[in-house]
Formats: C-alpha cells, sequence, structure tokens
C-alpha cells in the first residue's frame, strides 16, 4: 500500500501532510512524500529548502509512519511529478492541499490541485489548510 | 547662472503630468528589468526603441532616463536578496550584501543601498550639471582630427581596459565596425558589404542590431542554457536602518560617489571598476574589518553608492561629446539618431529643451526610485517567481515586433535572426557584446570624422596629427595599448589579480552565476 502526498512548505502543504500521515497510518501504508518545482523561474517558494527538508524528515521519523521523500527538480511541474510517482508506484490514495486562486492566476499557471484531482488513477484526497 | 536657469526650464518640462508619468514608467521599468537578472536597462531601452518613435523625444527620454537609474537601483535587490546579481555593476554588492541579508539584516542591506544610491545619484546629476557645459565648451573648440582620436581613444579604452581579453574584445569591436559600414558610403555613394541585397544600402538599422544582440541573443542563450534551480528569496520586511547604520554608511556614500562619478566620466567607464574599488577602499578604511566577509554594511554603502554616481558620469561624454561609454548609453545615443538629433557637443546648443528636460528626469527619477524602492523591495523580490520561459517568450515577441516596425520590412526580420544568432554565439564564446554595439554606433561617425580630416588636409595622413590635442590623445593611445606589453616585460608573466565582471549589462547571467555565487 502506498499513500503519496504532494507537499509544498505553506499552510495547505502542512494540512495535507498531517492528513496524509493519519490516512497512511490507518492503513499501515508507506507514505510518499513529493516536494518539486519546474525550476524555470529563479525563485520559488514552494520548493522546500535544506532547513525545512531537515524538518520534514524530523517530523516523518517522529510519527513512525514508514515514509519515502522524494525531492528534487526534473523539469515538470509538480502535478506531473505526483502523478507520475502515483503511477508508478501503484498508489492506493493521492493526498494534495488546495487552496484558492483567482481565475487569472489560475489561467496563467494552472492549478496543480486541479489537475491531480483530474487526472489520477486512484482516489484523491484534497484537504483545505 | 545660465546653466542653472536652463535646469530649471528643464524642470519645467519634465514636471508635465505626461512627463511625470513617462519618468513613473521608466523607473518602474528600469526597476523590474534590473532586479531581474539577465535583462538589463540597456536590453529595456533597444526593444522600447521602436515604440517611443510615436512619443515626443523629451518624453521618450525621460523614460530612458529613468530606465537607466532605474536598472541601478534594481540591482541590489536581487544581490542582497538572492546573491545573483541583476548586473554587472551590483557584483560587489552581492559580496557583503547577501552576507548581511542571511546574518538578517537584508532590511539594513537594502536601506542602505537604496539611500546610497539615492545620495550618490543626485550629487552625481549635479556633477553632471557642472561638469557637461565645461566639457561642452572645451568639446565646441576641437577639429575633426582630435575628436577622431578622442573616439579612437574611447572606443580602444571600453574594448581594452574593461573586459578579460583584449583578443575578444577587438574581435567583438571588429564585428561592429563591419557591421556599421554595410551600406552606401557616405562620400562617395559606393555600396559597401551589401552583398547585391538592395534592402542592404540604406545600412543595417541600428534598433535592429541592438534588439537582435541585447534581447534575442540573450533570450538564446537562456533557452540553451536554462539551469533548472529553485532558491528561496531571503524574507525581509520594510527596509530600515539604525542609528549605527546610518553612521556606518554616510562615509562610505560620499567615498563611492567619489569614486564613481570620474570614472563613469572617463572614456573608458563602466560601473563594474569603482565598485570594486570602493569595495577595497571600505576594507581598508573600516573600523570593523573584521565584518567584510560576514556582511559590513560599508561593503554594500560604498559599491551602490559608487555604481550609481558612475551612472550619471557615464552622461558627461554622452551628452556633451556623443561618446556612450557603456551599453545603456550607447543605446540611448543611438535614440538620439533614431530622432534626427545629431549627437555631440553641439547637442546643448541645438536641444537645450530635450537635453535640460532629460538631465532634470534624472533627478526626478532618483526621487521617485527611493519613494519605490524603499518600502517596496520585498514586492519587486516577488518577479523573481516569474517563469523564464514567460518571460523571454515576451522579450523575443517584442523584439520582433519592434524590429519589423523600424521599416515594416520582413527582410529585417532575417537580420534579427541572423544578429540574434550573432549575439548568441559571443555569448558562447565570451565575446563581450558592449564592444559590437559601441562599434557599430560609433563606426559610421568615426569614419565622417575621418574622412573630413583627410579631405581637410587633401588626402595627406598628416592631416590626423594637424591637432596638438589629437597627438595627446593618440599618445594615451599608444600607452594603453603598450601598457601590457610593458607590465609584461617588467614583471615576467604575473598576471593582474583584478577579476571584476566585465562584460556588458545583460551579460551576467546564466554562465556567470555559477561563479558569482560561488565566490
Amino acid at each position: 500500500m502506498n499513500v503519496v502526498v504532494g507537499y509544498v512548505p505553506t499552510p495547505e502543504g502542512e494540512s495535507a501532510l498531517h492528513h496524509a500521515l493519519e490516512e497512511a497510518r490507518g492503513r499501515k501504508a508507506r507514505l510518499l512524500v513529493v516536494n518539486t518545482s519546474r525550476g524555470d523561474a529563479l525563485v520559488d517558494e514552494r520548493f522546500a529548502d535544506e532547513g525545512q527538508m531537515n524538518l520534514l524528515r524530523d517530523r516523518l521519523t517522529a510519527s513512525g509512519v514508514d515514509h519515502e521523500v522524494i525531492h528534487g527538480i526534473h523539469g515538470r511541474d509538480a502535478s506531473e511529478e505526483i502523478l507520475s510517482v502515483a503511477r508508478d508506484r501503484r498508489a492506493d490514495l493521492i493526498v494534495v492541499g488546495l487552496r484558492r486562486r483567482s481565475p487569472v492566476g489560475k489561467l496563467i499557471l494552472g492549478s496543480t490541485g486541479q489537475r491531480v484531482l483530474l487526472e489520477a488513477d486512484c482516489p484523491v484526497l484534497a484537504v483545505k489548510s | 547662472m545660465d546653466v542653472w536657469s536652463s535646469l530649471l526650464d528643464g524642470f519645467a518640462t519634465a514636471l508635465t503630468p505626461m512627463n511625470m508619468l513617462y519618468a513613473l514608467v521608466g523607473v518602474l521599468l528600469g526597476t523590474a528589468v534590473g532586479v531581474l537578472p539577465g535583462l538589463g536597462p540597456a536590453m529595456t531601452v533597444a526593444l522600447l526603441l521602436p515604440v517611443t518613435f510615436a512619443l515626443e523625444p523629451a518624453s521618450a527620454f525621460i523614460m530612458f532616463a529613468g530606465i537607466y537609474y532605474g536598472g541601478m537601483y534594481g540591482g541590489s535587490t536581487t544581490s542582497i536578496l538572492l546573491n545573483t546579481p541583476g548586473e554587472s555593476s551590483s557584483v560587489v554588492t552581492a559580496i557583503e550584501g547577501h552576507k548581511m541579508a542571511k546574518a538578517g539584516r537584508a532590511a539594513q542591506a537594502l536601506a542602505t543601498a537604496a539611500i546610497g544610491s539615492f545620495i550618490a545619484g543626485t550629487i552625481g546629476t549635479l556633477l553632471l550639471v557642472v561638469c557637461a557645459p565645461v566639457v561642452v565648451k572645451f568639446a565646441v573648440s576641437l577639429g575633426n582630427p582630435s575628436y577622431l582620436a578622442i573616439m579612437v581613444l574611447s572606443l580602444l579604452a571600453v574594448t581594452a581596459v574593461l573586459g578579460n581579453s583584449r583578443l575578444r574584445g577587438f574581435c567583438a569591436l571588429g564585428l561592429g565596425l563591419a557591421v556599421g559600414l554595410v551600406g552606401s558610403d557616405p562620400v562617395t555613394g559606393q555600396q559597401r558589404l551589401t552583398f547585391g541585397m538592395p534592402l542592404l544600402v540604406d545600412g543595417i538599422d541600428i534598433v535592429v542590431v541592438a534588439v537582435a544582440i541585447f534581447a534575442v541573443g540573450e533570450a538564446l542563450w537562456v533557452a540553451a542554457h536554462l539551469r533548472r534551480t529553485a532558491a528561496h528569496v531571503i524574507p525581509v520586511g520594510q527596509p530600515w536602518m539604525g542609528k549605527e547604520d546610518w553612521k556606518r554608511s554616510w562615509k562610505p556614500w560620499l567615498r563611492g560617489t567619489a569614486y564613481g562619478f570620474p570614472f563613469g566620466a572617463l572614456p573608458a567607464g563602466g560601473a563594474e571598476i569603482p565598485t570594486f574599488l570602493s569595495y577595497v577602499t571600505e576594507k581598508r578604511l573600516s573600523k570593523h574589518p573584521e565584518e567584510f566577509g560576514h556582511g559590513a554594511i560599508e561593503g554594500v554603502a560604498g559599491p551602490e553608492a559608487a555604481n550609481n554616481a558612475s551612472a550619471a558620469g557615464t552622461l558627461v561624454p554622452m551628452l556633451s561629446l556623443g561618446l556612450p561609454t557603456n551599453a545603456t548609453a550607447a543605446v540611448m545615443l543611438a535614440a538620439f539618431t533614431q530622432y534626427g538629433i545629431q549627437p555631440g557637443p553641439l547637442l546643448f546648443d541645438r536641444e537645450p529643451k530635450l537635453v535640460w528636460a532629460l538631465i532634470a528626469s534624472l533627478f526626478i527619477g532618483n526621487v521617485l526610485l527611493l519613494v519605490i524602492n524603499l518600502p517596496l523591495a520585498p514586492a519587486w523580490a516577488k518577479l523573481l517567481q516569474i517563469p523564464r520561459p514567460y518571460l523571454y517568450a515576451g522579450i523575443v515577441f517584442f523584439a520582433t515586433l519592434g524590429a519589423y516596425s523600424v521599416n515594416l520590412q520582413a527582410f529585417d526580420l532575417a537580420i534579427l535572426l541572423v544578429l540574434g544568432l550573432l549575439g548568441f554565439l559571443m555569448r558562447r564564446f565570451g565575446l563581450p557584446v558592449l564592444p559590437l554595439v559601441l562599434g557599430v554606433i560609433l563606426g559610421p561617425r568615426l569614419e565622417q570624422q575621418l574622412r573630413t580630416s583627410l579631405q581637410l588636409s587633401q588626402g595627406s595622413i598628416s592631416g590626423l596629427f594637424s591637432e596638438p590635442l589629437a597627438i595627446v590623445v593618440y599618445v594615451i593611445v599608444a600607452l594603453v595599448l603598450a601598457w601590457p606589453l610593458a607590465r609584461r616585460l617588467r614583471h615576467g608573466t604575473s598576471r593582474s589579480t583584478i577579476d571584476t565582471q566585465q562584460d556588458a549589462g545583460p551579460d551576467v547571467d546564466a554562465g556567470d552565476r555559477g561563479k558569482v555565487s560561488s565566490s
């Protein structure tokens, strides 16, 4: 059993992680934490830096859940990365955080959450902060 | 007191609501391109050249002046918060500025950079007001041979003194002069380098050259070298400074100004050398030398003041002699010619309204920049989150539109692509782009001076040395050329250790970034 969670260092991301931990514990599943960036902007605050990753790892270890962290830049956007991890590892559940987006922001940048919801092959749990 | 009344007239022109609006647009755009590494004021002015043909010359130049000064301010924000200098002139700022930000003093670093830039910019512009008319008075007495000699010195100095490799500099200059030769001979009407193409007889439009080299070349370069990274901007609140910071900043500001202005005003200007010198000086004079390397405020205040003062200094030869010494000034000079205004010593006489409005707008732009930069620096840093493909797609779009709109010829688009490819290859092989652009812009004017001098002396080569000043300048030229040889003979093979980033504005990008951030 695998549970995939898209993690970003924001309130939505924390909330997604929190729910994903509970789900993984309940299902006795392995938790795959994905944090990535397309890396084509100079700055991406949603890509966790070393300090944030260490905090994340500590928290995962403390939770006692079997886990794995997928962190890096592969030139794909976060939704593609989450979906491909879910497909490759035959995930039973994907957890993503959602936030309100303005229509314009969504038009220009797209919405990671929306793409995951629409394109995933498995159930998706969407949580708000 | 003639100068001051002219300046007041200039303020009258610059302070009309429309022109204030253009100044505001200019400083906003300038700050934006300054913040974004790889985009510089030179590229922006080049992209805007075709757009501004519809404007009054005064309005266009007021906007360009805003972009020019704005680029200097914006660069410091990125240097401090991200350790990625937006402009070559803020490379030195990054050394101490980023350390300060890491130590939690980003607010003070941004404040000292903005206030220092304001003070240096204002003093520098005042010095420009005082110096430029004096230089003009001297310059109008110059004959063609002296003027030719000064232009030769200026081209040579920019090529040989700046830049890491003289050979590459001269290659770029040669390319520029060759591009400048295309078209019909101004005296005999003979066709040169037209390859039988009738559309080349009028020469290659300087707008197309500037847009191709700065914008298309840069976009191709970034496309080929897009590094996938995702950094974090150091979080910062409202920039502010404590009493101690003021006390430690004001002397470096003034010393930085003293370095920056003369270096900017020299024909071999540029902001890299004075910022570096200012840094070294502050390090030596500081009461806290142990802080250098860990975020000393003097190391931000001095170089930032120096680069703004040199920006003002650069305008002295640009306005009074028609000699640009950095990329942005070169493109602005091209804009003068596009409007049919002859740059040179007579500019102050023939276009007093335009020149003084431009100078007045520099004061206004400086105030605007302080106002929009001090409270908004963190907001500007948000621009760095724009995905670069979007940014460069927009740039290429504007470049194409601009190049086409100059003459409404599809042929210009072909030239744009060819020269854009040249710009890419130059970046690939480390050729500086500034000598090329200067060669294209100054080449034809250099030729004109040469032909006139030779006509006056009826073809005798001695006509080139008929004025004492010309001889003095040629001696300096010889010294500049012989200097490295002489030094090598004296010291064996020891080499200079000054390793500043000395390429033209937009060059501090992907390729150089690693080097800068690792230092």
